[in-house]
């Protein structure tokens, strides 16, 4: 009796009136969401079922004979962003150490700033001093001293036009590099004091007591931090197909102009003629969706269990 | 013998202790190495035809960009409009009305939409916006914009309205007001500083966004009048120029990035050191 009272009353007051607004907001989220893969999912139905698995092992991409297959561009997401890790990993793992461990609180916050604005420049710009400094910069030393000291490799091998995985590659390490260092840093500073305490206690280094107790306590997280930039540089894409060569070729060596996935999408996207060539690209940016969603999902959990387990010792 | 050891190990930390140090100065150089690039390059190249003139036709030398400012102010506004009333709304009920399992679900829609690349999100408004209406058009392009504006917005409404202290909230309930009026009487202005903060750095970052808009706004070389036709707009004018033939054309392309990233930075420097002071932004 009170019961339908008290809900008239507050129906009065429009406490009823704002939850049911303010549900309907937030459920628009998740309509929205669920709208999103179920559009990737139907509007690339007819390259589905037409290649089926095929479209990921075959590599002839020809709009005019109807014939597509993803493995190029596959090929170079993967390479470009295994490069990308190489160089930004070690990059930005020493750098968050530094700014957990040794350096001051105000230098560390200071650093951090300026680590967040580099966050904040847009792929585009990343894109343009690509184009205009890191590709004639490749051109003319990078690439013909690597080819000098290490052309043995298959990987150093061959002309370099400038453009290529590599010079993809190093553009976007220089942009995921803020993300490792960013979550990194945070994971380290949630590690319990007296872990670092008691290695410095027992007579360790400051460097030993970091590298052998802190870092393989944070080490999940910072793994966390890994598969986010990976999840970063698989969808990067104005940046990656200014420098890239947008060529749909697989080759070994690093300085071949190449293709990956955003790029294609990027670039072919407005010309797209017909059902089969649009739906494919379609087809390609739900592969690009499943990839990074499984990456964030387990980064999530990564970083999730290592500040936990930080809160939990210290409780 | 032992002293040696010591000798050594301190050796080795000392050692890799700079080089972590060296590690953060070649990362943070990198901005400042963006922007003495920017500010030479485009400093140069930048004058008052810029932010006044159309982009004069292929091969002729000079004009400027004043429809793309226009037009990304347009895509930027309209994104806005779009986006922050569905995050900032959706924050209330998260943090105030909603059940766990409920605000479970929201809370990894969000997440989930917060991951997909940005190219991902420029498709999906190519076919729910520009294919119903055959065209490109502003509308599209800001739609694009605003659903990554949503998750930002939301989250971060969520955090800084949980983080308002409960006495508050206890007082404003004790004086008999309704739980709407505690709401937007008490616990919204007491966390408003925080939650504008968020909503500037969500409109910083898309600011810069260009996939999403290469199917969506597409671009024009013209004046855009309304919303239902293709627009120019900054990043994408940068990408179209710095990847064309045409010296002039670069200068521009530096021009623009000059202005955009000027914007983007002052954005985020004034939000972040004043706006929140005494505030932890949480990062995107």
């Amino acid at each position: 009796m009170t019961g339908s009272r008290s809900f008239l009353a507050r129906l009065r007051e429009g406490d009823e009136i704002a939850r049911l607004v303010t549900f309907l907001f937030a459920a628009s989220v998740v309509l929205i969401t669920i709208l999103l893969v179920y559009e990737l999912w139907v509007n690339s139905a007819l390259p589905r079922h037409k290649f089926g698995f095929h479209f990921f092992v075959t590599s002839v991409w020809d709009p005019i004979l109807d014939q597509f297959g993803a493995l190029p561009f596959i090929y170079g997401t993967v390479v470009t962003s295994a490069v990308a890790l190489l160089i930004a990993v070690p990059l930005g793992i020493g750098a968050a150490i530094f700014l957990a461990e040794l350096a001051p609180p105000r230098i560390s916050d200071t650093l951090q700033f300026f680590i967040d604005l580099l966050a904040a420049v847009p792929s585009v710009i990343y894109g343009l001093l690509g184009v205009f400094i890191i590709v004639p910069l490749m051109r003319t030393v990078i690439a013909p001293t690597l080819i000098k000291t290490l052309g043995f490799l298959p990987i150093f091998r061959g002309p370099s036009y400038g453009v290529g995985f590599f010079t993809a590659g190093i553009v976007m390490a220089i942009m995921v590099i803020p993300y490792i260092i960013s979550v990194s840093r945070e994971v380290l500073l949630s590690v319990p004091r007296d872990q670092r305490e008691a290695a410095l206690a027992l007579g360790s280094t400051r460097w030993e007591s970091t590298w052998k107790v802190v870092v393989p306590f944070a080490k999940t997280g910072i793994m966390g931090s890994i598969f986010l930039a990976m999840a970063r540089a698989l969808g990067e894409t104005m940046a990656v197909t200014m420098v890239i060569g947008n060529s749909p070729k697989i080759a070994a060596s690093l300085f071949a102009p190449g293709y990956s996935i955003a790029a294609v999408i990027a670039n072919e996207f407005t010309e797209a003629t017909g059902d089969l060539y649009l739906q494919s690209l379609v087809y390609l940016g739900l592969v690009l969706f499943l990839l990074t969603f499984l990456l964030n999902g387990m980064a999530r959990l990564l970083i999730l269990a290592t500040t936990q387990k930080g809160s939990k010792v210290t409780a | 013998m032992t002293d040696a050891r010591l000798q050594w190990r301190k050796f080795v930390s000392n050692f890799m202790l700079t080089m972590t140090g060296l590690c953060a100065l070649v990362s943070v150089s990198a901005l400042f190495f963006i922007l003495g690039y920017l500010l030479f390059n485009g400093g140069t190249s930048i004058n008052w035809a810029f932010f006044t003139q159309l982009p004069k036709p292929v091969g002729e030398t000079g004009g400027g960009m004043a429809n793309a400012i226009v037009g990304s102010g347009k895509l930027l506004l309209a994104a806005s409009a779009f986006g922050v009333p569905i995050g900032f709304l959706g924050g209330i009920y998260l943090a105030e009305f909603s059940g766990g399992f409920v605000a479970a679900i929201v809370r990894y829609a969000a997440d989930l939409l917060n991951g997909v690349p940005s190219i991902v999100i420029g498709i999906f408004a190519y076919s729910v916006v520009v294919l119903p209406f055959k065209h490109f058009s502003t509308l599209a392009g800001a739609f694009a914009l605003g659903l990554m504006m949503i998750p930002i917005t939301l989250r971060s409404t969520e955090e800084f309205l949980k983080a308002v202290p409960s006495n508050l909230r206890e007082g404003a309930m004790a004086l008999g007001a309704s739980k709407s009026k505690t709401i937007s009487t008490v616990i919204v202005p007491a966390a408003y500083r925080g939650i504008l903060t968020a909503i500037l750095l969500a409109l910083a970052r898309v600011a810069g966004e260009t996939a999403p808009l290469l199917f969506t706004a597409f671009g024009n070389r013209f004046w855009t009048n309304g919303w239902t036709t293709p627009t120019a707009s900054l990043p994408v004018m940068i990408f179209t120029y710095a990847v064309s033939p045409y010296d002039d054309w670069h200068r521009q392309a530096w021009a623009a990035g000059l202005v955009l990233l000027g914007l983007i930075l002052i954005i985020n420097i004034l939000a972040r050191t004043i706006l929140s002071r005494g505030i932890a932004v949480p990062r995107s």
